[in-house]
């Protein structure tokens, strides 16, 4: 997992959100609802996929008050 | 008198400070702490009291970071030291090599002091608490790297979110240098870039075991984190003043990582249902829609008041009535006026003809035109002119 791809989990989930929220209010053109409803259905499918792909990452820090290099330890 | 041999102050003062020096390079004294003052240069400086003396004490900085807690006044204690004098003030003191509470019960004593005073002052106050952030991506800990708190964080996330990034500083949790280290950790993650929550812990262990978040510098450092921070420390019964400070407690470190992540299966079927609740928006929506042209329709037809239209079906119903039924009767009349004037043509041709002395032939109502078509046996009537006579029983030939 890249840190953009993690960031934008949180993205997806929030437009998911959104997605729902202008669906419910019936603000939007009908065309528009249809387009909004398939892509809420991508994001889905987005975020289950990559939450069932990923892996925990853990980054250990031991230079502490000093820069902050940071060393990768897989696990 | 005049046989007194004349000595200085510094002769004095030498003979007293090697007679007790020598006498006192070990003593174990119990005392109560008044005075407390930790000097910038690492120093202590206090005082060690009993109802009726006191004992002034100095322990150096070397030597001070070996006590895993901090004395606080009013602290019964236990010191092992030697007695020393310093010359140029005349005065004697205890050198204090090792430290400890004179009992279980002063810890707690120390403990309740020091949350009195942070409390008073406001670090515990709930209106500062932070809420933890809903899906944290990235989540800073402090705890030892080696140790079980750590490897029940890692199972955690790794099984509830493992899109989570954690971010671990190797921290001393326990012993000498312990608070200063957990205080160094706390400052270090929050200077890493986009940590959004700190986890300090660590697993079970004596209550001297645990001292090191009881220390105020410790409870200072929760305080001022930029992030917010879960304190996650021992077992459920154990508390400390970093419970108190941090944002939320949690009671163990497993605790910490479930209240810091959210379940991904609990996700996935939120996502799920998610799905369906669009499917269900959208076939409402479309719904909607259809309603909605519906009711247009409607109303465009409605913009005429609906009396004149019921006005008008009364008129409408009433005209069809009265012309189905009109048509109807005066059909009937024609026909009745026709079969009237038939008849009476009928007549008038039919009496002509009886006149001059012909008779009519009816069987079964039919006239009968040709003899052979009489029944013979079955009644007739005969019409005359002037009558007509009905004939039932004859005798057949």
């Amino acid at each position: 997992m890249k840190k953009n791809e993690k960031k934008s989990f949180r993205d997806m989930i929030s437009r998911l959100e959104e997605i729902t929220e202008l669906l419910e209010s019936n603000k939007i053109e009908l065309e528009d609802s249809i387009q909004l409803y398939e892509e809420g259905i991508a994001i889905s499918t987005d975020c289950i996929t990559s939450l069932k792909e990923a892996e925990l990452k853990i980054t250990e820090l031991k230079n502490k008050l000093a820069d902050i290099s940071q060393e990768e330890s897989a696990k | 008198m005049d046989n007194l041999k004349i000595i200085t102050v510094s002769q004095l003062t030498f003979e007293i400070k090697r007679l007790l020096e020598e006498n006192f390079q070990n003593v174990s004294l119990i005392g109560e702490i008044s005075n407390f003052k930790p000097h910038v240069s690492g120093h202590w400086y206090f005082s060690l009291k009993d109802a009726e003396a006191q004992i002034s004490c100095t322990m150096w900085k070397g030597v001070n970071s070996a006590v895993f807690f901090t004395p606080q006044d009013g602290m019964k204690i236990v010191v092992t030291g030697k007695v020393t004098v310093y010359p140029p003030r005349g005065n004697y003191q205890l050198d204090v090599r090792s430290m400890k509470p004179a009992g279980i019960g002063e810890l707690q004593l120390n403990f309740e002091l020091l949350k009195e005073r942070l409390k008073k002052e406001g670090l515990f106050d709930a209106e500062r608490k932070r809420p933890i952030p809903n899906l944290p991506m990235k989540i800073g800990i402090a705890t030892a790297i080696d140790g079980a708190a750590f490897r029940d964080m890692v199972s955690v996330a790794g099984r509830r979110f493992p899109l989570v990034e954690l971010v671990v500083i190797p921290t001393s949790v326990q012993g000498v240098g312990a608070a200063e280290s957990i205080v160094d950790s706390i400052k270090a993650l929050n200077k890493v870039p986009e940590i959004e929550l700190i986890i300090i812990g660590r697993g079970g262990g004596s209550i001297e075991d645990l001292w090191a978040f009881n220390e105020e510098i410790v409870a200072r450092a929760v305080y001022n984190s930029r992030i917010p921070v879960i304190s996650a420390v021992g077992h459920e019964v154990d508390f400390t003043i970093s419970d108190f400070v941090a944002d939320v407690r949690a009671a163990t470190p497993t605790a910490a990582m479930e209240l810091a992540t959210v379940d991904m299966w609990e996700l996935i079927k939120n996502i799920n249902s998610t799905i369906g609740y669009l499917g269900e928006s959208l076939t409402k929506r479309l719904k909607d829609e259809r309603n909605r042209i519906k009711y247009f329709i409607q109303s465009y037809a409605s913009r005429v008041p609906e009396s004149l239209i019921n006005t008008n079906r009364q008129r409408l119903d009433h005209t069809t009535y009265r012309l189905t039924t009109g048509l109807e009767n005066r059909l009937e009349k024609t026909k009745s006026n026709l079969l009237l004037r038939i008849k009476a043509l009928e007549n008038h041709d039919l009496s002509k003809t009886l006149k001059k002395g012909f008779v009519i032939v009816r069987q079964n109502g039919k006239a009968v035109y040709r003899a052979k078509k009489l029944e013979w046996g079955n009644p007739f009537s005969m019409r005359f002119f002037d009558n007509q006579i009905e004939i039932n029983n004859y005798e057949k030939e």
